[in-house]
C-alpha cells in the first residue's frame, strides 16, 4: 500500500472514566503491518481500556484525549457512524474468552456471515455462507461444512476461539486486536491459536496487537512489546531489547520468576505486593510502593519515558539495571 | 417407552411429564374452541328471553335463568368471546408496548431511561383496579374503553421486565463483541439482545392472561366495560349480586373466569417451569 501513515498509531492516548479515574495515562505506541505488537500488563493496568479507546468502544462517559490514528486518519473524535464501518472491516477484535463472546443463539456459521454481510451488504445469504466456510477452514477447524450449522456450546474451547478468530478476520482487517485471545485456554491449544493468529498475520500482512499478561506469549510471538502499569508505560521497544536486557525493574521481576523446565525446583515468586488502585495512585513512580530498588526520587518523581540503550523505559534508575541482576535472565539473553 | 431426546421431543416429554400444563392446555382449548364454535350448536340465543325468569338450574336450562329469562349457561358459554378476546388484546398490546419501552431505556440508559422508567414507576404506584377505573371512567363505558384502561395498568409491568432482561443481556461479552464487528444499534437490539430477552415476558404473559380476564370482568362488574346485555361475565356476576338468592345466576360466570383463569395459570406454571433454565 502507498500510504506512508503507520497502520495504527497511538500518541498520548489518555482515557478517563466517568468517575474521574484516569485509567490510561499517556500511551503511545505504533503498529505496523506485517509486525506483532505485544502489550503486557498486569490485570488493571489498563491494556484492555486502551484497546477499547481504539475500537471506539470506551466505557459510556469515559473522556478520551490524545490521537489514535488509523493510516494517519484520527479516530479519537471520529463520528460513530465513521467508526462503525471501520470496527469489523479495518479493525478486527479478538475477545479472551470465546464462550460469552459469541452469540449462544445463533449458529456459528451464521455469526461469521452475518460479520461478512454487515459489511458488504450485497452479499447474499449463501455466498456469505460459503465465506463463512472458507474462513473456518482458514483457522483450521476441521469439518468446516459441518461445524457452520453448530452452535457455540457445540464447540471446544480451542475451536471456539478459532471461530471468534474467523469472525474478526472476516473481513480481512488491516489490524487485529487480540485481547489476551489464549487467556481461557489450556496450554497446548494456545500455541496453536497463537500459530493460527501468526499464520494470518504472516499471510495477508495485517497488524497484529496482542494483548496479554503473559510474557511468553508476548516473548515467543511479538515483534515489539510495550509494559503498561497503572495505566502508565513502564518499557517499550523491541521485545528482546525490554524482556532480556530490561531497563526497568518491573520487566525482570515476572521473567526471572518464570520456571524453568531445567533449572531448580524454587518457589514461584510473584512480585510483592498488588498493583495500586487507579482512584489512588502513588506519588511518585507508580511502581514505587513494590520496587526493590525504589528510593527518595522514586516517591517524589514521576519518571518520564525516555531512550536507554535501544529501549524506552520509565525508571530513574534504569541505567543501574544489568542484565546481569538476575541469573533467569542472562541465560535468556544469551539463549538469544 | 424410552424418552426421546432432542429439542421438540422434549417438548412433547414435558407435556406428558406435566399434568398440570396438559390439563392447562385442555381447559384453554375448551374455551377457544367453544369460541369459535359456539354459533354453530347453541340450542338459545343469549339475547332472547327463552324462559320464565329466575328459573333454578333444570334439565332444559343447565344453569337456570337470569333475571330477564336468558338462559345462563348460553350466556356463559357466549361470554367467552368477550373475555377470551379482550385478554389477547390487552395481553399483546401492553407486551408490544412494554417491550418497546423497556427494551428501548434498558439500551440507551441515561436520560431515555430514567425518563421512560419513571413514568413505568408512577403507573405502577397505583392500585391496578383503581387506576383502570379512572381511565375507564374518563374514556366512558364500553368494552374497547375497558381493553384501553387495562392496557393503560398493563405495560409497564413488561416494561421493567424486558428493561431488566436487557440490562443483563447488554452487558454480556457477545454483545460487546457483536459491537466491535461493527453492528449498528438497530442490529444488536433486534438481533443479539432481544432472541435473547424475550423468555421472561412470554412466562408473564401467559401469567396475566388470567389476571387480565379477571381486571376485564371487574371493570364490567362495576358497570365500566361492556354493557347490557352483552353477556359479559363480570356484567352477568353483577347481574347475579342484585339477585343474591338466585346463586346461579353468578355461578355460571363465575365457574367460567375461575377455569379460564386456572387454565392460563397452569399454562404459565410449566412454561416458567421448562423455559427457566435454573430449574434444570
Amino acid at each position: 500500500m502507498a500510504e506512508t501513515a503507520p497502520l495504527l498509531e497511538a500518541n498520548d492516548l489518555r482515557v478517563t472514566l466517568r468517575n474521574g479515574t484516569e485509567i490510561v495515562r499517556g500511551v503511545s505506541f505504533t503498529a505496523a503491518a506485517g509486525k506483532v505488537l505485544g502489550i503486557v500488563g498486569e490485570s488493571g493496568s489498563g491494556k484492555s481500556i486502551t484497546m477499547r479507546a481504539v475500537m471506539g468502544l470506551s466505557p459510556p462517559g469515559s473522556v478520551i484525549s490524545g490521537s489514535i490514528r488509523l493510516y494517519g486518519e484520527e479516530l479519537v473524535r471520529a463520528p460513530e457512524r465513521r467508526m462503525r464501518a471501520l470496527r469489523g472491516s479495518k479493525i478486527g477484535l479478538i475477545f479472551q474468552d470465546p464462550m460469552t463472546a459469541l452469540n449462544p443463539v445463533i449458529t456459528v456459521g451464521k455469526l461469521i456471515a452475518e460479520a461478512v454481510r454487515l459489511h458488504n451488504p450485497g452479499t447474499s445469504a449463501s455466498r456469505a455462507r460459503q465465506r463463512a466456510v472458507e474462513l473456518l477452514e482458514l483457522v483450521s477447524v476441521p469439518q468446516p461444512e459441518v461445524r457452520a450449522n453448530q452452535y457455540v456450546h457445540e464447540f471446544s474451547g480451542g475451536m471456539r476461539q478459532r471461530a471468534m478468530i474467523a469472525m474478526a478476520v472476516a473481513n480481512n482487517p488491516d489490524v487485529l486486536i487480540a485481547d489476551e485471545p489464549t487467556t481461557a485456554l489450556d496450554v497446548t491449544v494456545q500455541a496453536q491459536i497463537l500459530d493460527v493468529l501468526k499464520g494470518l498475520q504472516d499471510r495477508f500482512s495485517m497488524g497484529l496487537v496482542l494483548i496479554t499478561h503473559d510474557l511468553g506469549v508476548v516473548a515467543g510471538a511479538a515483534d515489539d512489546g510495550i509494559v503498561l502499569y497503572a495505566g502508565k508505560i513502564m518499557g517499550s521497544g523491541s521485545v528482546r531489547g525490554i524482556f532480556f536486557r530490561p531497563r526497568h525493574p518491573h520487566t525482570p521481576g515476572p521473567l526471572s520468576r518464570l520456571p524453568t523446565i531445567a533449572g531448580e525446583q524454587s518457589r514461584l515468586e510473584p512480585i510483592p505486593g498488588s498493583p495500586p488502585l487507579l482512584s489512588a495512585r502513588p506519588k511518585g513512580c507508580p511502581f514505587h510502593p513494590r520496587c526493590s530498588m525504589a528510593r527518595d526520587a522514586c516517591r517524589t518523581d514521576e519518571p518520564v519515558l525516555r531512550r536507554v540503550d535501544n529501549v524506552l523505559t520509565a525508571c530513574h534508575f534504569a541505567e543501574e539495571l544489568r542484565a546481569g541482576d538476575s541469573p533467569r535472565m542472562n541465560a535468556e539473553a544469551e539463549r538469544a | 417407552m424410552s424418552i426421546a431426546t432432542g429439542a421438540r421431543a422434549q417438548w412433547i416429554n414435558s407435556l406428558t411429564l406435566r399434568p398440570a400444563l396438559a390439563i392447562g392446555l385442555m381447559i384453554v382449548g375448551f374455551w377457544i374452541v367453544v369460541a369459535l364454535t359456539i354459533d354453530v350448536w347453541t340450542i338459545y340465543d343469549p339475547l332472547k328471553i327463552v324462559a320464565r325468569k329466575l328459573q333454578s338450574p333444570s334439565l332444559r336450562h343447565w344453569l337456570g335463568t337470569d333475571a330477564l329469562g336468558r338462559d345462563v349457561m348460553t350466556r356463559t358459554l357466549y361470554g367467552v368471546r368477550y373475555s377470551l378476546s379482550i385478554s389477547v388484546v390487552v395481553v399483546v398490546c401492553s407486551v408490544v408496548i412494554g417491550s418497546l419501552v423497556g427494551a428501548i431505556a434498558g439500551f440507551f440508559g441515561g436520560w431515555t431511561d430514567s425518563i421512560l422508567m419513571r413514568i413505568v414507576d408512577v403507573t405502577l404506584s397505583f392500585p391496578p383496579v383503581l387506576l383502570a377505573m379512572a381511565v375507564a371512567a374518563s374514556l366512558g363505558p364500553g368494552l374497547q374503553n375497558a381493553a384501553i384502561a387495562v392496557i393503560v395498568v398493563w405495560w409497564p409491568v413488561y416494561a421493567r421486565l424486558m428493561r431488566g432482561q436487557v440490562l443483563d443481556v447488554i452487558s454480556r461479552d457477545h454483545i460487546e463483541a457483536a459491537r466491535a464487528g461493527g453492528a449498528s444499534s438497530y442490529r444488536l437490539l433486534t438481533k443479539h439482545i432481544l432472541p435473547l430477552s424475550w423468555t421472561p415476558t412470554i412466562i408473564s404473559a401467559t401469567m396475566d392472561f388470567g389476571q387480565v380476564v379477571l381486571l376485564a370482568a371487574s371493570l364490567s362488574f362495576i358497570g365500566l366495560g361492556a354493557q347490557p346485555p352483552s353477556p359479559e361475565w363480570g356484567a352477568m356476576i353483577s347481574d347475579g349480586a342484585a339477585h343474591f338468592y338466585s346463586w346461579w345466576v353468578a355461578f355460571g360466570p363465575g365457574m367460567a373466569i375461575l377455569t379460564l383463569g386456572l387454565g392460563f395459570n397452569f399454562i404459565g406454571d410449566a412454561l416458567r417451569d421448562i423455559l427457566d433454565p435454573r430449574e434444570h
